[in-house]
């Protein structure tokens, strides 16, 4: 449905010092039907690709291909068929959220008839009848996010393409568009989002493509992506709160264990132990151990790969930590005057 | 939240589409709708905009009523003078305010609806503005012609109404092109605004708003008379002044007389050359 070829954009051009990188070669593709997750910290390149798909930014290379067609030479032919629904919502306050969507309706040409049926589905579906004759100034954030989904959706495309759809929303309201988002890709609607929680993407998503510094590191269903990590993950604590000496010699003790792959102190927890182990048969020999050399245990969890353990591994470092290291990087008024056309 | 409905699906089949035309009229009505909403619920846009003409001919007309004899060709009084300069400046302002919406839709990011929809033509949104600030000026030009009217400063006929109309489309469309260019074509709003306050005025004074070409220096003369607000000003001012053919000559200017019909022309040259002169910025590399 999707193909993304080679994509290479570059804001802020001129001086190498102030110029950005956002997209860097990058490549993806995403076939027909899919609910697909763009995973990566803030800053990744996520919205820039996501806004070159949708024919509102031209990449400086590379190809854009949707449905078979041409994203740059074609560019109306595919703002068709697809459904755009932006990071920051952008409504007009003065309006009712019904006169939007009849505004949406009619730049999407649909006959004005329809528009309207389709207009009461879609508040039937995603539970506006209260307040969609209200101005859209008047709406909190959920409002808001579910009236952008509503757009997206008037004209029935067969690619919606959502732009972090659930950042900083309410648990009602994100429960109510994770579960219009499974709907559509039920019923055979390919559904691209991007997002920077786990959570979300883990949930959802049939594929999932982790996005660092403009570029795609690792893609697969989430499924596959955590069995080829293989073992488990255990955490371990052998009291509530260690010091760095006790937390050394578990190390050392535990690392010459058969079956352990790695053991790693966790500073910020307590300086609890992380540790990758080959099967669960580990566990009882970690037991064993620790009581052999007369070691409590005030904690110890096993646990599958998470997706954050495919995270980790593909970038070397958390989500949350690539979080924080960009938080203070950013500049919200040159990214906005980056999006704006 | 109602179970799956079979609406959720794609719409496979594309229906027939509709002409160009069907499609950029649907296109253009709704977002001239979205602006005339926006009137409706703030509404002091309006109001100042009705009010502040008519203090213009009010005290403009005051301050030069008792202007020197051989002031006017003519010989007319300087209201009725002044009329047809307030008519067009108005349009003129209303006009070249007409970037800011767009610039501000740019800013918040409405604009990204727009140009992520399949459009058929983005000049859709220059339409839309040239519709509403036509509809806007019209009502503004009645206002400003029944208070010069009770005034004592005339009335122009059902053909100088015409000729309004006509004038203040062409002025409008060229003017609001040049605006939405610039909303386009400018970094924010700030930079905007600096723009149209650095033209409004100047244009003013160097047009035949307010006073003559005969009483101006050469050089502003000159000014003047290469200005389009005077082209637009002088066929209605001629209407104004009574019996009035398209062929009459309406403008003495330093370099030749003027008719009626040319002083449309070149209004009209002018909206069409800028129109064509800002598609690019409306389409910018993804057309």
């Amino acid at each position: 449905m999707i193909e993304l070829q080679h994509l290479s954009k570059q804001f802020g051009g001129g001086s190498r010092l102030t110029s950005v990188q956002a997209l860097d070669d990058l490549c993806l593709s995403v076939p027909e039907g899919c609910l697909f997750g763009l995973l990566g910290p803030n800053g990744a390149g996520k919205t820039t690709a996501l806004r070159i798909l949708c024919t509102l930014l031209a990449p400086d290379s590379g190809s854009v291909t949707v449905a078979g067609l041409d994203g740059l030479s074609q560019p109306r032919a595919v703002r068709r068929l697809l459904g755009y629904v932006a990071q920051e919502v952008a409504i007009d306050k003065i309006l009712s959220g019904r006169e939007l969507l009849t505004l949406q309706g009619d730049l999407y040409h649909l006959p004005s008839v329809e528009c309207k049926g389709r207009i009461g589905e879609l508040i039937a579906l995603l539970g506006m009848e209260e307040w969609i004759d209200r101005r859209c100034g008047t709406y909190s954030g959920g409002m808001r996010r579910r009236l952008d989904l509503a757009a997206g959706l008037l004209h029935r495309p067969r690619l919606l393409v959502l732009d972090e759809p659930t950042v900083g929303l309410d648990i009602e309201s994100r429960a109510a568009i994770w579960q219009v988002l499974r709907q559509l890709r039920d019923q055979g609607t390919t559904v691209l989002l991007s997002s920077h929680y786990l959570e979300e993407v883990d949930a959802l998503a049939d594929r999932l493509a982790i996005v660092e510094a403009g570029q795609v590191i690792a893609e697969g269903t989430p499924a596959a992506l955590k069995n080829a990590l293989g073992g488990d993950r255990v955490t371990l604590r052998v009291r509530e709160f260690s010091d760095a000496g006790e937390a050394a010699r578990v190390q050392a003790l535990l690392q010459e264990c058969p079956g352990v792959r790695q053991v790693v102190v966790n500073r910020s927890q307590g300086y609890s132990l992380n540790l990758v182990v080959q099967d669960s048969d580990v566990i009882e020999r970690l037991r064993r151990q620790l009581a052999a050399a007369e070691l409590p245990v005030f904690a110890l969890a096993q646990s599958r790969p998470s997706l954050d353990d495919v995270y980790l591994q593909a970038t070397g470092r958390t989500l949350m930590d690539a979080e924080l290291s960009v938080a203070g990087l950013r500049d919200p008024k040159v990214e906005r005057k980056q999006s704006m056309r | 939240m109602t179970s799956a409905t079979p609406s959720l699906g794609p719409l496979q089949a594309v229906p027939n589409e509709p002409s160009a035309f069907a499609e950029i009229r649907q296109e253009t009505l709704a977002l001239t709708r979205r602006l005339f909403v926006q009137l409706a619920r703030r509404p002091s846009t309006l109001v100042a905009g009705v009010l502040q003409p008519l203090i213009w001919l009010v005290l403009f007309g005051a301050l030069f009523a008792n202007a020197p004899e051989g002031l006017l060709p003519g010989g007319g009084s300087y209201g009725r003078f002044l009329g047809a300069g307030v008519i067009v400046f108005t349009a003129f302002s209303a006009a070249l305010n007409a970037g800011l919406p767009v610039m501000f839709d740019r800013e918040f990011g409405f604009l990204n609806r727009l140009l992520v929809a399949p459009l058929r033509s983005r000049s859709s949104i220059v339409l839309a503005s040239v519709l509403y600030i036509t509809s806007l000026s019209l009502v503004q030009s009645l206002a400003i012609m029944v208070t010069a009217a009770l005034l004592g400063y005339g009335w122009p006929g059902a053909a100088g109404l015409l000729l309004v109309l006509v004038t203040l489309l062409l002025l409008v469309f060229a003017v609001t092109a040049l605006s939405l260019g610039l909303a386009f074509a400018l970094p924010g709003h700030i930079e905007l605004i600096a723009v149209i306050f650095v033209a409004n005025l100047p244009l003013l004074f160097a047009s035949t708003a307010l006073a003559p070409i005969s009483f101006m220096p050469i050089w502003l003369g000159w000014l003047a008379a290469l200005n389009p607000l005077t082209f637009a000003i002088e066929p209605i001012r001629a209407a104004y002044g009574g019996s009035f053919h398209l062929s009459n000559v309406v403008l003495n200017a330093p370099y030749g007389d003027l008719s009626a019909a040319t002083c449309l022309g070149i209004l009209a040259a002018l909206a069409v050359g800028l129109f064509l002169a800002i598609r690019p910025l409306l389409d910018r590399k993804l057309t």
